[in-house]
C-alpha cells in the first residue's frame, strides 16, 4: 500500500479493501493456492463482478448473482439445522454440497447455525433453538422481552460496556450470573486499595462464570475454526466471500433486544430525551464493532440488518428523529472506516426511500425485501447497489417458471444500468430446490449485459 | 365530559386521561360514561390508523393507556353492575405451531381487544388440536393465525386442514398474517383473507361478525 491506511480517503480504502481480497493471502502470508487456474479465474471474476455492482463506476459483465439463506442450505442437504447446529462437519459438508450445486457468485459463510453447544454453554436465553424450545427440524427464534428496563436508561448511559456486563449479559446468559459481582474497571487505579477491585473474583460465583466461558470460549474457537476452513475450501474453488461481520442501527439495538418493540415505543412518548441521548451513546460503539470486525476478518462487507424502522412501525416523523440520523452516522462512519455496509430492508421501506437515499455513492450494498423494488431503484438506487427481492413466498411455493418470470422482470427493470444483485429478499428456510436453481441459473444466463 | 375523555385518549395524552378518569370518578361521574368516552377515543384512534395519520407506536401506546384507564375503571363498574365491560363477538389468535414469535400476534390481540372483541389469546406455538378444541369450546365464528417464518405456512395450511377435517370450516372464518405473508400464502394455507397489520385484522373481525 502507497499511503497509509489512515490517510486514506473512503475510495480509497474501499479499493485497497477489494485489491486485497482479488490478490488473497492465506494467515501465514502467502499467496492462497487455488484449486485450478479455472478457480482462481472464477474467483477473481465473481469478486470483480460483485466489486463492480457495489461501486457503480462501470456495469459489470452480468448481473451478479447471489443467494442469502437461513437454514436452506442444511435442509436441501438433508440435515436438520439442529444437526447443523451440533456438528459442525456436518454444517460444514452441507453448505459445500449447497453452494457446489447452486454455485452462486458469492456467499456469507456456514455461520447462520450457530454453535449450538456454545449456547448451552452459556446458556443463552434470549433464543430458543432446535432442541432447545423449537423443533429439531426448524430455525432458532428469538425470544424478545424488556432485560432492560425502563429506568435504567442512566445507568446505560455512564458506562454501556459495565451496563452490559452487570446487567444485560446476566439477564440473557444464564451462566453470565458471576458478572453481576464484578466492579466498574475504571476503579481500577492506583496502588492504594487496588486490590480491593479483585475481590470479586476471588468468589465462587466469578469463579464459577469463568470457568464457564473458558469452555465456551474454547467452544466458539472450536466451531470458528469449522466456519474458518470452509471459507478457504470454498474461495479455493472459486467463490469468494466478502462478509466480515456485523453492526445494527442503534434503534434496534435497544428496540430489538434491551428494551424490545413495546418497550422502546413506550420510551418515545414517555421519555424521549434519555432514548435520544442513548442512541447517540452507541454511535461510535456501534461503528467501532463494524471496523474492528472489517480488521479481524479482512472482509469488508458489515452486514446491518434493519427492524423497527420499517413501513408502520414508526411515523415518518418518529423515523427521522428517532430512527435514521443516528443510523445515518453509523453507515457514514463505517464507510470511513473502509467498511461496505450491507444493510438489509427486512420487511417494507417504501415510505422511508426519500430519507434514507441521501447516502454516498457507490459504498453500499442494500438487500430489499418487501419493499417496492422500482421505487427503491429510483431513488435510493441512484446512489446504492441494491440486491433482491425475489419473495419468501414465491421460492417456497411458486414455479420455477413464475421465479423465472418475476427475475427477467427484475432484471428488466431494475438492472439495466448496472448497480443490481440478483438475490432473495429476505433470508430463507423453506424453499423448493428446483426454485432457487431457477433464480441462480436464469440470473446468470438472462442477467449478461450487452 | 366523554368527548373530552375521547379527546384526551386520541391525542395520546397519558397523564392528563388518566388524571381526568381519576378525578371524575372522584366527582361521581358514571364509570359506564367514562368507558364510553375511552371507547370513542380508541375508535377515532382506530380512524387515523386507517387515514395513515397514526403507527403502530401509537396504537401501541394508546393500548397501554386505555389499559391504565380500565384499570381505574373496572372496581367501580364491578361495584355499579356487578360486572366488567360487555363484549362482542369471539375471536381466537393464536401463532402456529413451530413459530414462537408473538410481537405482531400480541399487537393483533390488543388491537381486537380495545374494540372491543372477547379475544381468546392461545400465545405461540400452537398445536392445531388446540385451536380446533378451543372453536369447538367457544363457538368462536373467527380464528386468527400468525407466523413470522416460512414455516408457518404448513402449519398453517394444517391448521385450517384440521378445521375442516372436525367439520367446522363453514362455521368459522380464517385470518392469517405475518412477516411473510401474502395473497400467494392465503391461496395456500386455505384461509380466508391474510391482512397486513393489526387494523386488518380488526377490520377483517368487524368485516365477518359485526360490532
Amino acid at each position: 500500500m502507497d499511503k497509509q491506511w489512515e490517510q486514506m480517503t473512503a475510495d480509497e480504502k474501499q479499493e485497497a479493501q477489494f485489491q486485497k481480497l482479488l490478490s488473497p493471502k492465506d494467515p501465514e502470508g502467502n499467496d492462497v493456492k487455488f484449486e485450478s487456474p479455472a478457480a482462481e479465474a472464477t474467483y477473481k471474476a465473481n469478486l470483480t463482478r460483485i466489486k463492480d455492482a457495489i461501486q457503480m463506476k462501470k456495469k459489470p459483465d452480468r448481473v451478479p448473482v447471489v443467494i442469502f439463506p437461513s437454514m436452506f442450505p442444511y435442509y436441501f442437504a438433508g440435515i436438520t439445522p439442529r444437526e447443523a447446529m451440533y456438528d459442525y462437519d456436518k454444517c460444514v459438508a452441507a453448505f459445500k454440497k449447497y453452494m457446489l450445486e447452486y454455485q452462486p457468485d458469492m456467499h456469507i459463510g456456514a455461520s447462520a447455525p450457530g454453535p449450538g453447544r456454545f449456547f448451552e454453554l452459556v446458556d443463552y436465553k434470549l433464543y430458543a433453538w432446535p432442541g432447545h424450545g423449537v423443533a429439531d427440524e426448524h430455525c432458532y427464534q428469538c425470544i424478545e422481552k424488556e432485560y432492560m428496563k425502563p429506568e435504567e436508561y442512566d445507568l446505560l448511559l455512564m458506562d454501556p460496556s459495565f451496563y452490559f456486563r452487570n446487567f444485560y449479559l446476566p439477564r440473557v446468559y444464564g451462566a453470565l450470573q458471576g458478572f453481576t459481582m464484578l466492579p466498574p474497571f475504571t476503579g481500577i487505579l492506583e496502588m492504594y486499595g487496588v486490590a480491593f477491585n479483585f475481590i470479586p473474583f476471588g468468589l465462587p460465583p466469578v469463579q464459577e462464570t469463568f470457568k464457564k466461558l473458558f469452555e465456551a470460549g474454547a467452544e466458539a474457537l472450536k466451531w470458528a475454526g469449522a466456519m474458518g476452513g470452509c471459507d478457504a475450501e470454498l474461495r479455493a474453488k472459486g467463490f469468494p466471500n466478502i462478509l466480515g461481520g456485523y453492526t445494527k442501527a442503534p434503534y434496534d439495538v435497544i428496540g430489538d433486544t434491551l428494551r424490545g418493540t413495546r418497550g422502546i415505543m413506550m420510551d418515545m412518548y414517555r421519555q424521549p430525551d434519555k432514548l435520544l441521548e442513548a442512541l447517540e451513546r452507541l454511535v461510535p460503539i456501534m461503528i467501532a464493532m463494524g471496523i474492528n470486525s472489517m480488521k479481524q476478518t479482512g472482509n469488508p462487507l458489515i452486514f446491518i440488518p434493519l427492524h423497527k424502522g420499517a413501513d408502520g412501525f414508526l411515523s415518518d416523523a418518529q423515523f427521522q428523529k428517532f430512527y435514521w440520523p443516528t443510523l445515518k452516522q453509523v453507515i457514514v462512519g463505517l464507510i470511513e472506516g473502509g467498511c461496505i455496509p450491507f444493510i438489509a430492508l427486512e420487511g417494507k421501506w417504501t415510505t422511508r426511500l426519500e430519507v434514507i437515499q441521501d447516502i454516498p455513492r457507490g459504498k453500499t450494498l442494500w438487500m430489499i425485501d418487501q419493499s417496492d423494488i422500482q421505487k427503491v431503484k429510483a431513488t435510493l438506487g441512484r446512489n446504492a447497489c441494491l440486491a433482491g427481492n425475489v419473495p419468501s413466498s414465491l421460492l417456497r411455493l411458486g414455479t420455477p417458471q413464475e421465479i423465472r418470470d418475476y427475475c427477467k422482470h427484475l432484471i428488466d427493470t431494475v438492472a439495466q444500468d448496472g448497480g443490481f444483485i440478483l438475490a432473495n429478499g429476505a433470508f430463507f428456510d423453506e424453499a423448493k430446490p428446483e426454485n432457487v436453481k431457477a433464480m441462480v441459473d436464469f440470473g446468470k444466463e438472462y442477467g449478461v449485459y450487452k | 365530559m366523554p368527548e373530552t375523555l375521547a379527546k384526551l385518549l386520541s391525542n395520546l395524552q397519558e397523564s392528563e386521561a388518566l388524571a381526568y378518569v381519576g378525578e371524575a370518578l372522584e366527582k361521581g361521574v358514571d364509570p359506564t360514561k367514562l368507558l364510553e368516552g375511552a371507547k370513542e377515543g380508541m375508535s377515532i384512534i382506530g380512524q387515523k390508523f386507517a387515514d395513515g395519520e397514526y403507527f403502530i407506536p401509537d396504537l401501541i401506546f394508546s393500548g397501554e393507556i386505555m389499559k391504565g384507564i380500565v384499570a381505574l375503571l373496572e372496581p367501580k363498574l364491578k361495584e355499579a353492575h356487578g360486572g366488567g365491560a360487555g363484549k362482542q363477538g369471539r375471536v381466537i389468535i393464536a401463532t402456529v405451531e413451530g413459530d414462537i414469535h408473538d410481537i405482531g400476534k400480541d399487537l393483533v390481540v390488543s388491537m381486537l381487544d380495545v374494540n372491543g372483541f372477547e379475544v381468546f389469546d392461545l400465545g405461540v406455538d400452537v398445536p392445531v388440536q388446540t385451536i380446533v378444541d378451543k372453536i369447538k369450546e367457544t363457538n368462536a365464528p373467527v380464528v386468527g393465525l400468525s407466523g413470522f417464518l416460512t414455516l408457518a405456512y404448513d402449519a398453517m395450511k394444517k391448521t385450517v386442514d384440521a378445521i375442516e377435517a372436525a367439520g367446522l370450516r363453514d362455521r368459522v372464518k380464517v385470518m392469517i398474517g405475518g412477516g411473510q405473508v401474502d395473497e400467494k400464502v392465503k391461496d395456500y394455507t386455505g384461509a380466508d383473507a391474510y391482512g397486513l397489520d393489526a387494523m386488518d385484522a380488526v377490520k377483517l373481525a368487524k368485516q365477518w361478525i359485526g360490532g
